[in-house]
């Protein structure tokens, strides 16, 4: 009966951690999917001189100041650097970018823009904006130009409009409206328009330089790494995903942590009621440990009793308690949904941690089982008979 | 066979000896009590001897020293000839485990297993891993016991006479030199109970099976080899029954 109210006891606790791994680990990861569909895992920008006064000679500080501060910044030896990041093992992808402020300009209408100029192929397989066009398509020639929804019904153009692009400098082209994008932020929708490198450099007026190269790397939690080992390599400025999400990595950290401590917690738990249960159950049972011991058992074989008992609940009360949860995750799935019917967030059912709680619920009633198992084996056998 | 180096082993080989027992409770405190005050006595190879006494003269406490589920606090202690005093813990065990078999007054079988089980309980206690031998000799004891057909029930289904026969099975299971009953008979019907003590009496002629038998039974009592009378700790008299 106790050991029936125990495992259950074991399985909700159990369930609890593993209903909210899964969603812990689902938020996550569709927060980082989120976050990173729309923005390379680091950025490489010129280097900073004015925040690094030390590393350029005054001279160099002087042409700067004297630069008109419009004009685009270029990246060094840009080549030289994309092809030693590009060899780097946890680099994935590399995509040279230049861009810079635009107008967009439609009859009367004028917008502030960005305009994003890159290589297609090598883009694409950064942020995968084929995927989020609504209308048109996205392969980019030198007179193509992809524009996000929010502006598009701004100007009140659509694909296959022309839209004139003008830099302060005097520059301008027209261009084919090709595509339009939902970037899924109304600020980017308005701001970000996407060209052929060779369009945005020459209007960008950096002919054969780029403003930045976009990487992915393989590992996205070690990118702020990645990315101070390529500033230290190249000199260049390497802004990760995490320092530009700071906030929100911060944020993920925290609930990492408040789920070790639930985590722990729960395990404590689990750890005193299964002792609690042992401990009853050696005094319920002492006559016949009394007996077992009369008859040539020795303490080693009382106390490994005991001990398989802890872990045999703790394990039980797991096995139950994955079911639990699995029932939990997938209740979860098909009731809690989207105005669109598709799941809020997908849970993450890891199989490792399935195995991971089974392994530390038999751990932890090992553990509980340990006091109740010596008890067991101390107790004297004539006081435990005559009782 | 334990005794086998030992000069002039067999014929006078004594199962049990004890000199001078004493046993005294709560030692090192004021309320330090001795129970057994000097006790001789010595059992052959498949005597049946019979332990009587008013309640509280020591009979239990004796019976637990013997079967070295307790230590003497004076005296010295043979089985099979060889002194006790000196072992550890861990040696008492095995010593116990293989030479001496237990029946109390109530049978303390464990309520969740079959009878075969409960008899194969010492022989796990020993090898650790049930095997098909272990099975065997638990079976062959039942119908010893006359408990074949209920070899496969939960011994909570028995009977009083039914489950005390089963403790007896599972006293005998590794065949010890040494039996010691506890009152086996005393919770026991008139009937049940001379079908146990049979039972005992039985084993103990087909097996030479040494048996220290207490009760307050004068009829089961004259059933024995022997008589022995103990008062407030002392041996006061014992005598073989006339036959
Ligand atoms: N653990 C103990 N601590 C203190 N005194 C004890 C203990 N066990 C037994 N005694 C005392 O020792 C004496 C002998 O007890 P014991 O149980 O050996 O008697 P007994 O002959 O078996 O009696 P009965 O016929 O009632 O079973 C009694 O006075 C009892 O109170
Ligand atoms: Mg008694």
């Amino acid at each position: 009966m106790q050991t029936l109210f125990i495992v259950v006891g074991v399985s909700i606790g159990v369930g609890v951690i593993i209903f909210m791994s899964a969603t812990l680990a689902g938020q996550q990861t569709n927060i980082i999917k989120r976050v990173l569909s729309s923005q390379p895992h680091i950025t490489l920008l010129p280097p900073q001189e004015v925040a690094r006064p030390l590393r350029a000679p005054p001279i160099a500080e002087a042409a700067i100041v004297q630069k008109p501060f419009q004009r685009v910044r270029s990246i060094d030896q840009w080549q030289k650097i994309a092809a030693e990041v590009g060899r780097m093992r946890s680099v994935t992808a590399v995509s040279p970018m230049a861009s810079g402020p635009v107008l967009a300009v439609r009859g009367d209408a004028t917008r502030a823009v960005t305009l994003l100029g890159m290589d297609p192929v090598a883009y694409y397989r950064i942020i995968a904006l084929p995927e989020k066009l609504i209308k048109g398509r996205a392969n980019l020639t030198a007179d193509d130009i992809v524009i996000g929804m929010e502006l598009a019904s701004d100007l009140g153009v659509t694909v296959g409009d022309k839209l004139r692009v003008t830099v302060a400098s005097g520059q301008a082209a027209t261009l084919n409206i090709i595509g339009i994008v939902d970037l899924g932020n109304k600020g980017v929708n308005q701001r970000n328009t996407y060209a052929a490198l060779h369009t945005a450099q020459a209007l960008l007026g950096l002919t054969g330089g780029v403003s930045s190269i976009d990487l992915t790397v393989d590992d996205i939690y070690a990118a702020e790494n990645v990315a101070q080992a390529i500033s230290a390599a190249t000199g260049v400025e390497a802004d990760s995903w995490i320092r530009t999400n700071a906030q929100f990595y911060t944020a993920i950290n925290a609930q990492i942590i408040a789920n070790t401590v639930l985590r722990i917690c729960v395990a404590l738990a689990i750890a005193f009621g299964i002792a609690a249960v042992l401990i009853v159950s050696v005094v319920q049972k002492s006559k016949e440990i009394g007996i077992l011991r009369a008859m040539g058992t020795s303490q080693g074989q009382v106390m490994r009793v005991f001990l398989l008992q802890g872990a045999v609940l703790g394990l039980a009360g797991s096995l139950f308690g994955s079911v639990l949860g699995a029932a939990a995750i997938h209740a979860w799935q098909t009731l809690v949904k989207n105005p669109d019917g598709t799941p809020l967030f997908p849970l993450v059912m890891d199989p490792h941690l399935f195995a991971y709680s089974a392994i530390l619920a038999m751990l932890t009633g090992l553990a509980a089982a340990v006091a109740p198992a010596v008890r067991a084996a101390r107790l004297d056998p004539v006081v435990a008979i005559r009782g | 066979m334990d005794n086998a180096s030992i000069p002039g082993a067999g014929a006078n080989q004594s199962v049990l000896r004890l000199e001078g027992i004493r046993k005294a409770y709560g030692v090192g405190t004021p309320i330090e009590t001795e129970v057994l005050h000097g006790i001789d006595l010595r059992l052959e190879r498949g005597e049946f001897c019979a332990l009587m006494g008013p309640s509280g003269s020591g009979k239990s406490t004796l019976l637990n020293v013997v079967g070295l589920l307790d230590r003497p606090t004076g005296g010295k202690l043979f089985i099979n000839d060889s002194e006790t005093s000196h072992l550890d813990d861990k040696a008492l065990t095995r010593l116990r485990g293989y030479s001496i078999g237990f029946v109390f007054q109530y049978h303390y079988l464990l309520p969740a297993f079959t009878a075969a089980e409960n008899v194969m309980m010492p022989m796990l206690a020993d090898r650790g891993r049930p095997n098909d031998d272990m099975r065997r000799r638990a079976e062959l004891l039942l119908e010893r016991v006359q408990l074949t057909p209920w070899r496969d029930s939960l011994v909570v289904n028995m009977s009083g006479g039914q489950q005390q026969r089963v403790a007896v099975a599972r006293a005998l299971a590794m065949n010890p030199a040494l039996l010691l009953a506890d009152e086996p008979t005393g919770n026991l019907d008139t009937k049940s109970a001379l079908n146990v003590f049979e039972l005992m009496r039985q084993m103990n002629r087909e097996q030479s099976t040494t048996v220290l038998f207490v009760t307050h039974n004068h009829d089961l009592a004259a059933r024995c080899d022997r008589i022995v009378q103990i008062v407030d700790g002392r041996i006061t008299s014992d005598q073989p029954t006339p036959h």
